[in-house]
Formats: C-alpha cells, structure tokens, sequence
C-alpha cells in the first residue's frame, strides 16, 4: 500500500487550561473519505485546522501530502481546500465573484463556471452572499473549496445546521466527489452522515480517538446486537435490566433505559413479564438497528447528541 | 502581487456597495467641505483656500474610521479565516486595504477642490505637488492606523469606542478645526505631538501659501509621516490575526509605544522652537492682508 496521504501522530492541542487534543493519531490513504465522528467540543475541528495550517499544534507530528502543516504552510495551500466552520464572505459578495476572486489565487485552478453548474448555483451567480439560504451558502463553500483543484479537501460539519433535505444534497455532492477518487478529511456528529459518507472513521471523545475503522468493522466490533430503548413509567434498576434474557448491556442515559440485546424478540417478552410482576408501565419502546451510535454509547457511556 | 490586486479590487467594489462608506468617505468630508467653505470662510475665494488644507487633512485622516471598521468585521464574521485557507497572505490582505483605501480617498479629495474651483471661485491651489505628495503619505499613513486598531480590538464595539477617541484629539488639536494659534498654550502644546496637526498645517501651507516640497517644513512633515506610516504599517503587520479568538501578541504594547517615536521628537523639538505655531499664525493673519497669500512666498521662511 502506498504511504497515506495524511498522517497524524499522537496530536497534541490546548487552549489554556484546555486540552482540546489529548494525543489522536490516525492516517488517511489517497482517494479515500475519512470521517471524524463525535460530539460538540470532542477536538474535531482542532484536530482538521492544524491539518489546513490554521493552527499550531502543541505536540505530535502531522503530515498532509507530504507537508508539513506548518513549516510548508504555502505550498500546502495549494494543496487542499476546505469548507470551514463558522466562516462566512463578505455580505455583498456576488456568487460569481467569490468563485473567481478565490480562484484566482491558485496556480492551478478549475473552471468556476463550470464549478457554478455543477453546484446548482447558475441562477444565483449575481447574488449577494447575504440573500443566499443556508444551503446555497453551503454549496458554494464547497463549490469554492474546489477551486482549486485539490488534492485533499477538509469539510468540518459539511451539514450543520442544515435542514434534512438540504442534507441529503450535500451528501449526494460529497459521493460525487468521492466517485472522483477524491481525498476528504469530513467531521461530523451525524451518525447517518458518517456510515453512509465514509470509508473510514474515527470515533472522537474529550480529544481523543476512541475507535477507529470502517463503519461496518465498527458495528461488528460492539458485538451486532440490536439496540432497545425504553422508556418506563417508574424507575428500574439497571441490574434488573441486564438480567433480561438476550441482554448483553443496559445502560440509563438520561433516564431512558438502552439495552443492547442479541435476542430482540426474547428480550421483549421478558422486559413485558418483568414490568408485569413490578407493577411497572412501558412508556415507549424503540428498536434500532446496530449503528455507530452503539459503538459511541459503549466507549463512552454516553450518547452521541443530534 | 496577484492576489494583492485582486484583494483590492475586491475591497473597492465592496466598499462602493458599503453604506458605511457614503457616510464616513462622502456625506462627512463634503459636509466639512461646506460648513468650513459656506459658513467659516463666508465663501469667499481666499478664506475658502485658507480652509482647503484642514477640510482635506479631515478628509485624508478620516481613512482610519472605514478602514479599522472593515478588517474587525471581516475577522469577527470568520471572513479572513476564509482566506487563511488559501495561499493569501496578511501583507497581500494589508497592503490591498492601505491601496484601496487610497483608491476612493482621491475622488473626494478631487471633488473638494472642483468644488472650491466651481462654486467657491478658488483659482490657486498653492504647490500641487507639495499637496498631493502630504494627501498620499497622509492616507497611507491613516489606513495603517487604522489597521493597528482594527487588530488591537476584538470587536466592532471596541473599535468604535477607539475610534472615537482616537478622532476628536485629531479634529480639536491639530488645528482641523480650531486654528492652531487661536488654541490655549497647554492644548497647544499637546497638539505639537500629534502627526495629525503636521498634516494639517503643512496642506494649508502647500495649498495657501503654495510651499515647494523641497521647503524645509514640508521636507519635515513628509519625513516624519513617512517613518510614521511604515511604522505603523509594520505594526499592522505584526499585530495582523486571522482568527477571531487568537490572542493579542503580548510584545504589541511596546511596538505601539514604538510608533510614537517619529512625533514624539517632532513634538519636542516643536514645542522648543515654535515654528509651526508662528506659522499657523502668519497664516490667518495674511487672511487680513490686502495683497492676500501670494505675497507671502517672497518673504524669507
């Protein structure tokens, strides 16, 4: 196998008092879509801004397409591109205009008219920046991400904040890309986004990666058992509940009980007898398939919010 | 160089679409304009030219307001991070503001004095060359101050209050609005330390008494806003941060003090010898002289 395109070495960051990254490594291969899945506040967006050279690191090694981040700052730049978060242009910057201003500062460069179709964007080309809709704002930050060709693109929270639809969009832009055997370095704290987007991805939590592999290795991994969640009229204790037949774990997050079962349907009618002799009351009861959200819950005891 | 040209392109074009802009580069100067021509010079052709040089010095350090304003908002939005992911860099951003700056700074210092021409019937403007090389330092020297307080503050709210503090010692003291001489000694004093008030008097000294560049006060004023300007250009330089939430580099203090330095020694050796002061009284008492300005260049300075 070829060197990886990115390789990141027991990074280190704070800010303060703040350890923001507490030693991720991981590695990226060419053409491949690599995600970093976690909550708000897990180091994802630090750990993807010392990889543009936007930071500096306070420890630990990082390489992008042979460059270091920092050192090489400028050539690098012509390297990648990326979609920031919380960035934005000024207010009355016409469409067009921001595709050809950025443009212009590559070398090597692609067509933004043809960029401007591809992202749906022709008819809004003489648009002020501040009249597009979120998802307009989105597209073109990733129409203007590719402007210059790159080799690797960055795209932190490509969907935040962004209605379903709009999200199913953008999804269908960043398979395109990934048809094109582009490299994409994406975080994300959509569970959905990063199984159906990423070849790979590395769970992150309090700044550092807690797992790390395909999304299906990832859910064999935490044991394929089908998540339950119920909700109960009073509350139970989680011993009881990990005495259920077929249950493998059971955990109360906010007081809602999450069994991980290998048997659904025994597990049910015993959760039914049992609440039967307790004088106890089903409120709800909600069955999900194996997902990265299990793999979240079992590291970390907790559940990774929408 | 590129990206520098296309960065001040893009900071012309969003200026002239800025409403901000009309206020503080047109409806203000040209509001100075009016109130000194039609109200302190009672419009008549001398008095009109004695004022060009405070209403253009007005006009040229006014600069600072837009352009701080600009580079807080641009940071505070997350737009220069935007452009820290590409291959520009803080001097191409800098250089690109001080130039554009420039750009829409010399039309209305233009339409000032075609005003003065056509509605006031001012037929002199003094020495030009003398005139225009003060409006270009004095601009260049204005923006970067501008940029210097764009990066020492964090937020609009901050830069405004700068601003302001910054702007009336360079409206009362320099002499912009009140002449000089007719200052109490102590404000006087303090204003002979201000870069603004060398402007000031040396405009009016090109334009109303039409002093040659290579006289020793405009020599002195070009010096002086020259060092000035590339320190505070290189102050901005220093200071420049990409991200809303980096820090103020700590050594930034003791560069500012730095940057006092050219008019820190301008204004002792002033204050010790006088020379501006007399001048600016010379000045507005030729206002009185039958013979008018003219007659002053034949006199030894």
């Amino acid at each position: 196998m070829a060197t990886p395109i990115i390789q990141v070495e027991n990074l280190v960051k704070s800010y303060g008092d703040v350890q923001a990254v507490r030693g991720v490594s991981f590695s990226v291969d060419e053409g491949e879509v690599f995600g970093l899945l976690g909550p708000n506040g897990a180091g994802k967006t630090s750990t993807v801004e010392i990889l543009e050279g936007l930071r500096d690191l306070d420890g630990g090694r990082v390489s992008v397409c042979g460059l270091d981040p920092k050192r090489d700052s400028q050539a690098l730049k012509h390297e990648i591109g990326a979609a920031l978060q919380s960035t934005s242009l000024p207010d009355k910057l016409r469409v067009m205009e921001a595709l050809r201003i950025f443009s212009s500062f590559y070398k090597r460069g692609r067509n933004p008219e043809e960029l401007l179709k591809r992202f749906g964007l022709e008819e809004k080309r003489n648009t002020f920046y501040r009249h597009l809709s979120g998802g307009q704002k989105q597209r073109l930050a990733l129409a203007m991400a590719l402007v210059n060709d790159p080799k690797v693109l960055f795209f932190d929270e490509p969907t935040a904040g962004l209605d379903p639809q709009v999200r199913r969009e953008i999804y269908d832009i960043i398979e395109e890309l990934k048809r094109e055997k582009k490299t994409i370095v994406m975080t994300t704290h959509y569970i959905e986004e990063a199984e159906r987007l990423c070849d790979r991805v590395a769970i992150v939590d309090y700044g550092k990666v807690v797992a790390l592999g395909t999304p299906r290795e990832l859910k064999t991994r935490s044991g394929g058992t089908t998540r339950i969640e119920v909700r109960l009229a009073k509350p139970e204790l989680d011993g009881a509940m990990k005495r259920l037949e077929g249950v493998a774990d059971a955990r109360e997050l906010d007081g809602v009980h999450v069994l991980h079962s290998n048997r659904p349907p025994q597990t049910i009618v015993s959760l039914v007898k049992h609440l039967e002799a307790e004088g106890n009351e089903l409120v709800s009861l909600e069955i999900a398939s194996p997902s990265l959200e299990d793999v979240f819950i079992e590291m970390t005891g907790r559940r990774l919010r929408d | 160089m590129r990206n520098f040209a296309t960065l001040t392109r893009m900071r012309v074009q969003l200026t002239l679409r800025n409403r901000m802009f009309l206020f503080f580069s047109v409806i203000m100067p040209f509001g100075f304009f009016f109130l000194y021509a039609g109200i302190f010079a009672h419009g008549h052709p001398v008095g009109v030219r004695y004022l060009l040089g405070p209403v253009i010095a007005l006009t040229v350090m006014g600069s600072f307001w837009g352009l701080s304003a600009a580079l807080v908002t641009f940071r505070e939005q997350g737009i220069l991070r935007r452009f820290h992911v590409t291959p520009v860099s803080p001097s191409d951003m800098l250089a690109s503001s001080i130039v554009a700056n420039f750009v829409l700074t010399m039309p209305t210092v233009i339409v000032e004095m075609l005003f003065a021409r056509f509605i006031f019937h001012v037929t002199s403007f003094g020495n030009l060359v003398s005139a225009f090389l003060l409006i270009a330092l004095g601009a260049t020297a204005f923006a970067s101050l501008g940029l210097v307080v764009a990066s020492v503050t964090n937020t609009m709210q901050e830069t405004q209050v700068i601003n302001q503090l910054i702007w009336l010692p360079l409206i009362f003291l320099s002499g912009a609005t009140i002449p000089l001489s007719q200052l109490p000694l102590a404000v006087r004093r303090v204003g002979l330390f201000l870069p603004a008030t060398y402007l000031v008097t040396e405009l009016q000294d090109a334009i109303y008494w039409s002093a040659a560049p290579w006289s020793r006060d405009i020599l002195i004023a070009i010096g002086s806003l020259s060092v000035w300007a590339i320190l505070t250009f290189f102050l901005s330089a220093q200071l420049f941060r990409w991200e809303p939430e980096s820090k103020i580099p700590s050594k930034a203090k003791l560069l500012v003090a730095a940057t006092a330095i050219p008019f820190l020694l301008l204004g002792i050796w002033e204050n010790g010898s006088g020379r501006t002061i007399s001048k600016s009284k010379a000045m507005m008492e030729s206002l009185n002289a039958p013979a008018g300005p003219d007659s002053h260049s034949e006199q030894p300075r």
